[in-house]
């Protein structure tokens, strides 16, 4: 009896220590994207970039990588406790995501507390990083992507006048949106330039009475930056409502969802976003555009660019320090410079983001079309 | 754009929400008044419907004027289904057992269309013939905006009738007084309930057609929000009273248009409008604006 007890705990011993073992052997990245819920393609789509990525480089320090990831449901309350849960549970060295500035807004005092090093794709909102050491991110913040649409609309558009309607439970788009009309009123020099301000709450289908303002006040050119399905209901009511002056948005349109929702009314519609698959950027665009195309039959997609992106970024920086260890992959983060990604050229600056040009796209026969790329100054 | 034209133009867009949620809401209150029970999942029936109809246009070879006759059908059918699985077993049970297994039955359903639909939403197909706009007197109007009031009001006559003058409605009556009673009256419980939610949820699925014309976003929980909207107007102009139901929903429409339009300050507070109209219906006029309050015989 005393045996069979003595074999048994050296079983279990020799178990739990393979375990170990093999837990100390992977190496494991905490993903939390929106998967359902208002923003559920755009995290579909980063997580398909982070898979893609992870299947071109499944390995780094001899050691296999594994990617968790978490539905944080298009929620601030279910985007906290997705991070939580991947810091606490599944023991995660770092964490990409997400889609949608509050969500990552959401995460950013649990990861800053729990000093785990967290990588944006998408979130452009400047306070996701801000005052933050652990939050990092791959892609332009509003303050210049809301400049480059207002410069569209005055200097392409030849726009005097404005109007903008904001997603007031986003603070993507509020945020963006406060950047638009900063730099409208710069270039027109008209402090009334900007006509009138609408809001609406995510969630919102109908959008029929602030259009109808908006329509009264007559203005050249409609800045509307929110998610891809409001967006897209809010521009055919517009259309429905008699309103035919050009509708500008921000990197969130970028959805196939904006398309097939938004049907013929969107056409012509104009945004910013980071990557088009259209005008590549370096080598390893290159690389990645042929690498998507294999796995999933498509052109790639900005998000899935950035996604990529935040992953090989991670892998670099855990290559090059030598570690897995959080604190050394953060200071790691901090120091990147030149990193060739398939987005363009990523810098890390002093507050963890990544300075990079825009691409301008504009909806053309169902389809997005590239008009141009503005370089940051 | 004048003044008069620009608030009947807010006036057209607030009518147009408000025959939604009239729409929607006659479903709720139907199967209240006669079963005395607030069906939660109706919301979520809703989204099925949409659905359904849905795949139906896409997938199958059927013209969509069909689908959208077969779709609400086989949502009926779903609903009576819900029925027999959530509703049935529990017929005996205090009213708050069925109330808890209501609101079960929602998530499930809610559950059910995310794994089965998936997070990302799905445009609906909305025929040419219901979706162009026509501008009378510097209004734009498109026309589904005016199709919806036209089948809401035509529903709401056709359903009186039915419940009114018909031998099954009649039952239907006499079921929402007395089960035992009406059962020793010689009327089959289970059939009149089957038929009420079978009706219930058409109901709810045309509301869905129609929504989904308007507003051409499927989403797994796109059926929350109307969801709730159609129970405060079923609510506000009396539960089980069809004809208040269309009344609150109009009124629950206009309101929050105006609300927007007036006040565009308030807009973040629009979805807590409906609910402080809920509150001071209850408050003040608890049988709601056309509700009749019934004394419980002892």
């Amino acid at each position: 009896m005393k045996r069979i007890g003595l074999t048994l705990l050296v079983l279990v011993l020799a178990c739990s220590s393979w375990m170990g073992l093999a837990s100390a052997q992977t190496i494991k990245i905490g993903v939390f994207e929106p998967m359902t819920g208002p923003s559920a393609a755009g995290g579909e789509m980063t997580v398909e970039g982070i898979e893609l990525a992870n299947e071109v480089k499944p390995q780094v320090l001899g050691r296999d990588v594994e990617i968790i990831v978490v539905d944080n449901k298009s929620d601030k309350v279910e985007a906290a406790n997705a991070v939580s849960r991947l810091i606490e549970r599944d023991k995660v060295v770092a964490i990409i995501g997400s889609y949608g500035s509050s969500l990552s807004m959401a995460a950013g005092d649990i990861v800053n507390k729990a000093q785990i090093p967290a990588v944006g794709c998408s979130p452009t909102n400047p306070l996701v990083t801000l005052n933050n050491d652990y939050y990092f991110r791959v892609c332009f913040i509003d303050p210049f992507q809301g400049t480059v649409m207002a410069n569209y609309a005055v200097n392409e558009l030849g726009a005097k006048t404005a109007a903008v309607i904001q997603d007031v439970t986003q603070d993507y788009s509020v945020g963006l949106s406060k950047y638009f009309i900063d730099a409208f009123r710069r270039l027109t020099g008209d402090p009334n330039s900007i006509v009138e301000i609408s809001a609406y709450n995510t969630g919102d289908q109908d959008f029929t009475a602030q259009l109808t303002n908006v329509k009264n006040k007559n203005p050249d050119v409609i800045f509307a930056p929110g998610n891809y399905g409001e967006s897209a209901l809010l521009i055919r009511q517009a259309r429905d409502l008699g309103i035919d002056v050009p509708f500008l948005g921000g990197d969130t349109w970028e959805a196939p969802e904006f398309l097939s929702i938004g049907g013929e009314a969107v056409e012509g519609a104009v945004f910013s976003t980071h990557f088009t698959a259209e005008a590549p950027v370096t080598p390893e665009s290159d690389r990645f555009l042929s690498l998507y195309r294999e796995k999933f039959g498509k052109e790639a997609n900005a998000f899935a660019a950035l996604g990529y992106d935040a992953y090989m970024v991670i892998l670099d920086v855990i290559e090059k320090v030598g570690s897995a260890d959080p604190q050394a992959i953060r200071d790691g983060l901090a120091q990147v410079e030149g990193f060739v990604g398939a987005t363009g050229i990523i810098s890390l600056d002093e507050n963890g983001d990544a300075v990079k040009s825009a691409v301008i796209n504009r909806v053309e026969d169902g389809k997005f079309v590239y008009l141009t790329t503005v370089e940051p100054q | 754009m004048g003044n008069l034209s620009l608030f009947l133009q807010h006036l057209t867009n607030g009518i147009s929400l408000g025959s939604l949620y009239a729409l929607i809401a006659i479903g709720y209150t139907m199967v209240y008044g006669i079963l005395r029970l607030i069906n939660f999942a109706h919301g979520d029936i809703f989204m099925l419907g949409v659905y359904l109809t849905y795949f139906g246009v896409l997938y199958t070879a059927i013209p969509w004027w069909l689908v959208f006759i077969i779709a609400p059908a086989l949502t009926g059918l779903v609903g009576l289904l819900l029925e027999r699985v959530a509703y049935k077993p529990l017929r005996d049970s205090p009213r708050i057992t069925i109330l808890i297994s209501a609101i079960g039955a929602s998530f499930l359903l809610q559950n059910l269309g995310i794994v089965l639909f998936g997070g990302r939403p799905r445009a609906f197909p909305v025929p040419r013939i219901l979706n162009h706009v026509v501008k009378v007197r510097g209004v734009s109007i498109n026309v589904i905006t005016f199709i919806i009031p036209v089948v809401t009001i035509l529903l709401l006559i056709g359903l009186t009738y039915f419940i009114t003058k018909t031998k099954t409605g009649m039952a239907m009556r006499a079921l929402s007084r007395d089960y035992e009673t009406a059962s020793l009256m010689g009327i089959d419980i289970n059939r009149i309930i089957s038929i009420t939610f079978f009706m219930g949820s058409f109901l709810a699925a045309v509301g869905g057609i129609m929504w989904g014309a308007r507003y051409p976003q499927l989403m797994p929980l796109m059926g929350v929000m109307p969801g709730l909207k159609s129970f405060i107007a079923a609510v506000v102009g009396g539960i089980g009273n069809i004809a208040g139901a269309v009344a609150g929903g109009f009124l629950l429409g206009l309101g929050e248009i105006m609300l927007v339009a007036l006040l565009p300050r308030l807009t973040g507070y629009r979805d807590a409008f409906a609910f402080v109209v809920l509150i001071i219906i209850l408050l003040f006029k608890p049988s709601g604006l056309m509700g009749t309050s019934q004394t419980e015989k002892v």
